[in-house]
């Protein structure tokens, strides 16, 4: 049955009505129009609907709207101000060609933020790993870890990462 | 996704109450969700956890580490308390899922719902964990009870999980390759003169306890002792992914490569 759900959404209150099956990433793309964030599988295992909940990510077609209720939630839109200079992960990817039909990208970008708040540094290994969830048809992975890896370094330099 | 009447109760108390008819609990959501979109469950009412606080976090008490239900495996793969106590443990839960389901699963849903290739009941069945309900302390022997069953009963909720701190264990998973699901995985414990061994991903009433492995490693703890090991491929799955008799095979290469690894 419906209710009203309240979350802070890439730094803004916004509140609407939900019901309880209604999925995160249905209030997102559908209720507040951010349709940067991705349905790919819609079984938790493709990773292009990762978004940020309270700092971690998740898979958004795997949470309830209600399970964020309070919640601080980040998406791809978040990342960088509209016309403003991309985030230091999205400038790597674009830099080290890290995609190419671009449909897993925002799901990649923001699991590879989550990545490099924790690991400032990673190693191919390790990012290879943390990629786990993150399916990509196109590439062969090969630039996205590359891009990664460069856009954690960036990161760590200061030049941007403050997402949530 | 059929619809349900959403509810977050604050208390143990109150959601068990609320576990009434067709209500289903939820932890973390990470099997739950999947399955309701399948509509292999659809229940009437679904009650979050989440908002019941003191039912997360870790902290040594005596010779054992325990975990609150609702903690996630990201945090149990990261906790210093864990990473010193029981490395094996911390190891098992950085091997679940992926990233973002580690953020989200806890241990109380994955044992809860004991799926038959979930990597949490092997490390229980090993380290002979105690499971803790709102109305008892369940031996984790007799707690699951075969696929997706457990000792749980009506309106009964894991708030803890008491991991006994062994000398030794390690924990080797053949994963799938998509899925990360254990196609195979053995836990191996050891306790003073006591092994257990447990098997997730082969049997076809989910975790066992390899007891000749046991036996063999009781009376010398070194992979060697496993040589010849027999694993009845008869009690096994079959599927795409594996034959019974492949996960027999499996059985014993990763109990070896468990052992060797406890050094």
């Amino acid at each position: 049955m419906p209710s009203t759900v309240k979350m802070t959404v890439n730094g803004k209150s916004v509140s609407g009505q939900v019901e309880g099956r209604t999925l995160l990433v249905q209030f997102l793309r559908e209720t507040l129009s951010l349709t940067g964030t991705h349905v790919g599988c819609d079984t938790s295992q493709c990773g292009a609907c990762v978004v940020h909940v309270d700092g971690r990510s998740v898979k958004s077609c795997t949470m309830l709207a209600v399970q964020a209720e309070g919640a601080a939630v980040a998406t791809i839109e978040g990342l960088a101000p509209a016309g403003g200079d991309l985030h230091p992960m999205q400038a790597a990817f674009r830099e080290h060609h890290g995609l190419q039909c671009g449909f897993c990208t925002p799901g990649m970008v923001m699991s590879a933020v989550d990545l490099a708040k924790r690991n400032k540094s990673p190693s191919e290994q390790e990012v290879r790993e943390w990629l786990e969830g993150n399916i990509c048809r196109c590439t062969g992975y090969h630039n996205i870890v590359k891009a990664v890896m460069a856009g954690a370094r960036a990161m760590a330099t200061g030049k941007g990462g403050d997402d949530d | 996704m059929r619809d349900f009447n959403y509810q977050r109760p604050n208390s143990v108390a109150d959601a068990a109450k609320a576990l009434k008819g067709e209500a289903k609990l939820m932890a973390g959501g990470m099997t739950l969700i999947p399955t309701m979109k399948q509509r292999l469950a659809s229940p009437s009412d679904v009650v979050d956890l989440a908002g019941v606080k003191d039912l997360a976090g870790i902290k040594k008490d005596g010779n054992a580490i325990v975990i609150g239900a609702m903690t996630s495996h990201d945090e149990v793969a990261h906790s210093a308390e864990v990473k010193k106590a029981i490395p094996a443990l911390a190891d098992l839960a950085d091997g679940i899922g992926d990233p973002q389901v580690r953020n989200r699963g806890t241990i109380g849903g994955s044992i809860a719902n004991n799926d038959p290739a979930a990597d949490y009941p092997a490390g229980c069945m090993a380290l002979g964990a105690t499971i803790v309900t709102n109305k008892r302390k369940i031996a984790a022997d007799d707690f699951f009870k075969g696929m997706f069953e457990t000792a749980l009963g009506d309106g009964e909720i894991i708030t803890a999980v008491s991991f006994p701190i062994p000398d030794k264990a390690n924990y080797q998973k053949f994963p799938n390759p998509a899925s990360r699901y254990a196609i195979v995985g053995v836990m191996v414990a050891k306790s003073g003169g006591t092994v257990r061994v447990a098997v997730t991903g082969a049997g076809q009433s989910g975790v066992f306890r390899h007891k000749d492995a046991e036996a063999a490693l009781a009376k010398s703890f070194a992979a060697g002792a496993l040589d010849g090991l027999k694993t009845d491929a008869k009690k096994l799955n079959s599927d795409m992914h594996a034959s019974a008799e492949y996960r027999a095979h499996l059985v014993g290469v990763m109990a070896k490569r468990a052992v060797a690894a406890c050094g």
